[in-house]
């Protein structure tokens, strides 16, 4: 059970602060001091993180930060993950619960992962377990790993405007395969908009990774 | 050369006196547009990567590697559809044997890494550290030669062995010069000479194409490109997310190296603009979009050495032609601050409606028809698409050159092409 907002210290805050601020040269001093010296329970230092990248994601939303500021707190929460996902491990933690599984890649022949890893990122600090198959995927490797991960929301991403086609071919054999049913598909990328969603029979699109949370929200019913 | 009174050989292509007036016709049109003078009709721009191979029937990986068939498709769309500029198309792809010579690492491409019939793809990685920032500033040339083009391409992979330059005075000269006897910088000068030897043919090829158009009464857009310096450090040195860190851990010497990037990158391009006797160049931009960095750190980071950049460009009697890639509104109010009537406005996805409110007594409009549309849509969506344009910012005063958004995608059907050009006549005279 998470420590209560009210129950943290000032030193908590003040991670959850700077980290939140973009303040990197004090915020992972901070948490490595909490972890390794102070032994703060590394899932309670984890549990600052996750609140600080939710007011991450906030200012995101809102228009305040972009995206140097998600591949900055990307890092720090990888930093600090780097420390503390060992000592949880040590100490036999289990997994935190999440909203639902989202399956994510880049259509076959198409290089691009920047906007991915961003969806990746948010969807992530939002609170679902995603799974990130790379880019250039083919089809049948979606389907394989569709039928092991068993995913609620497939996301499809492309840059090029190669991808209208192989993610029309992509979602075909999800319908060919018969397993379209048990999930929505989403597509983004630099060129999608509704024109591109009717042609290749997407659930839905989105341009940017908020929608792309948003979308994901909707379909499994978690509040925003 | 002339030919008696009416016929003037541009290399091998002669250039009839009708074909000269339908040339200086269609470029003055476009100069017009930037002066922002109101040219006889609105002209329509041809731009594209591999849509000439899907339109003549051969593979991407042909129209990189064989000089003769890629001269061929792209002299036919052309022809056929007699664009008032034309992108130097070949310059663009016909390049696959330079590349393999060099042994270049920063691109897949049709042939090599990607299928016969996939585009090339840039390869975002860090092609420079963080901590390199101070040997890029004390010595560019020394961080390219030492480092940078052993990096991005294997032929150059012996230049690590070559001695630092300062330093080769006097006896220190004689003794300073023995690594270019080295085994391996040897092989590095053999391969970049081989390398140079086939961008000659290239060059001679596209050089050949260029006279082929013009004799036939078609000029390029633009002569030269460039890059905006923070684009430049981003996408060539940093890699995306790199540059994006940068922005936090190393903000001082990242603005001190865009300061410097503008100032050789300004140099090239001049150079390259006046020797393809052409003053309109071609500046994609892409990391200027609204979604990419805040307002505030557009203006402290990205915008500043791009202003200089193109002042530099317009002084020396250059056109400065950005393409605004993905969505830029937010942006309008920012990049508006140049001087009026010399530049040439692309935009991808900004609503071109509004960038004609905003810019439309500054800068002349070029674009923007979706690339959804044109690859997806229907050729009577496509004439709607061009009459929106007409309505909402030809018949308005504004100075627009049609064009797809980033040109013609790879994959368009034909009939979309002829119907973007034909809606443009018959909306636009």
């Amino acid at each position: 059970m998470a420590k209560p907002i009210e129950e943290w210290t000032d030193e908590e805050r003040q991670l959850v602060e700077w980290l939140a601020d973009m303040n990197e040269d004090d915020a992972l001093p901070l948490a490595n001091r909490m972890l390794l010296e102070d032994k703060v329970s590394p899932m309670h230092v984890l549990d600052l993180c996750r609140a600080a990248m939710d007011i991450v994601g906030k200012r995101f939303e809102e228009g305040e930060y972009f995206l140097p500021e998600l591949v900055l707190a990307g890092e720090m929460l990888d930093t600090i993950g780097a420390v503390a996902k060992p000592l949880i491990k040590a100490a036999g933690g289990g997994a935190a619960q999440t909203h639902g599984k989202v399956l994510i890649g880049t259509v076959h022949g198409d290089l691009h992962d920047i906007g991915k890893n961003i969806v990746t990122f948010m969807l992530d600090i939002n609170g679902f377990e995603v799974k990130d198959i790379g880019v250039d995927v083919p089809v049948q490797t979606f389907i394989e790993e569709i039928k092991s991960f068993q995913p609620t929301v497939v996301g499809l991403s492309g840059f090029l405007t190669l991808a209208f086609d192989s993610m029309k071919e992509t979602i075909a054999a999800f319908d060919a395969a018969g397993i379209r049913p048990g999930f929505k598909v989403m597509i983004g990328g630099g060129q999608i908009d509704e024109t591109v969603r009717a042609y290749t029979g997407a659930d839905a699109f989105g341009v940017n990774a908020v929608e792309a949370v948003g979308l994901c929200r909707n379909w499994m019913g978690v509040a925003a | 050369m002339s030919h008696g009174n009416d016929v003037t050989m541009l290399g091998a292509h002669a250039q009839t006196a009708q074909a000269k007036a339908a040339y200086d016709a269609r470029y003055e049109r476009i100069l017009a547009c930037a002066r922002l003078e109101q040219p006889d009709r609105m002209p329509v721009a041809m731009q594209s990567f591999f849509w000439p191979a899907t339109h003549g029937g051969i593979t991407y990986q042909e129209l990189m590697y064989d000089y003769e068939k890629a001269k061929k498709v792209c002299f036919d769309v052309v022809a056929e559809f007699e664009p008032d500029g034309v992108y130097p198309m070949l310059m663009g792809t016909n390049m696959g044997r330079s590349l393999e010579l060099l042994e270049f690492k920063q691109l897949q491409w049709p042939g090599h890494g990607v299928g016969p019939m996939q585009p090339f793809q840039y390869l975002d990685r860090e092609y420079m550290k963080a901590e390199e920032y101070d040997d890029f500033l004390f010595d560019p040339t020394g961080f390219y030669l030492h480092t940078y083009l052993p990096r991005v391409a294997g032929a150059f992979e012996g230049f690590d062995k070559l001695p630092d330059f300062p330093g080769l005075h006097y006896f220190r000269l004689v003794n300073g010069i023995r690594p270019f006897a080295l085994p391996e910088v040897r092989a590095s000068f053999e391969k970049i000479v081989a390398a140079a030897e086939e961008t000659n043919r290239f060059f001679a090829n596209h050089i050949d194409w260029v006279n082929q158009i013009n004799a036939a009464g078609f000029p390029l857009i633009n002569g030269g490109n460039s890059i905006a310096p923070y684009d430049f450090i981003a996408d060539y040195f940093r890699g995306a997310t790199g540059m994006m860190k940068d922005l936090f851990r190393h903000k001082e010497k990242l603005k001190q190296v865009l300061d410097k990037a503008a100032v050789f990158i300004a140099r090239m391009t001049i150079a390259n603009a006046r020797a393809a006797n052409h003053p309109i160049v071609f500046i994609p931009i892409h990391w200027a979009p609204d979604a990419f960095m805040s307002p505030k750190q557009f203006e402290e980071f990205w915008w500043p050495s791009f202003r200089r950049l193109m002042l530099t460009l317009i002084e020396a009697d250059l056109i400065p032609m950005p393409l605004w890639e993905a969505d830029c509104t937010k942006r309008l109010e920012i990049i508006k601050d140049i001087p009026p009537g010399k530049c040439i406005y692309w935009f991808e996805r900004t609503d071109m409606v509004k960038a004609f409110e905003v810019l439309g007594d500054r800068v002349a409009l070029r674009g923007n028809l979706s690339p959804s549309l044109l690859t997806t849509g229907q050729p009577h969506e496509v004439d709607a698409a061009v009459k929106r344009l007409v309505d909402e910012v030809w018949r308005k005063g504004g100075k627009l050159i049609l064009d797809g958004a980033f040109g013609i995608p790879d994959e368009t059907p034909t009939p979309n092409v002829r119907a973007m050009f034909d809606a443009a006549r018959k909306y636009a005279g």
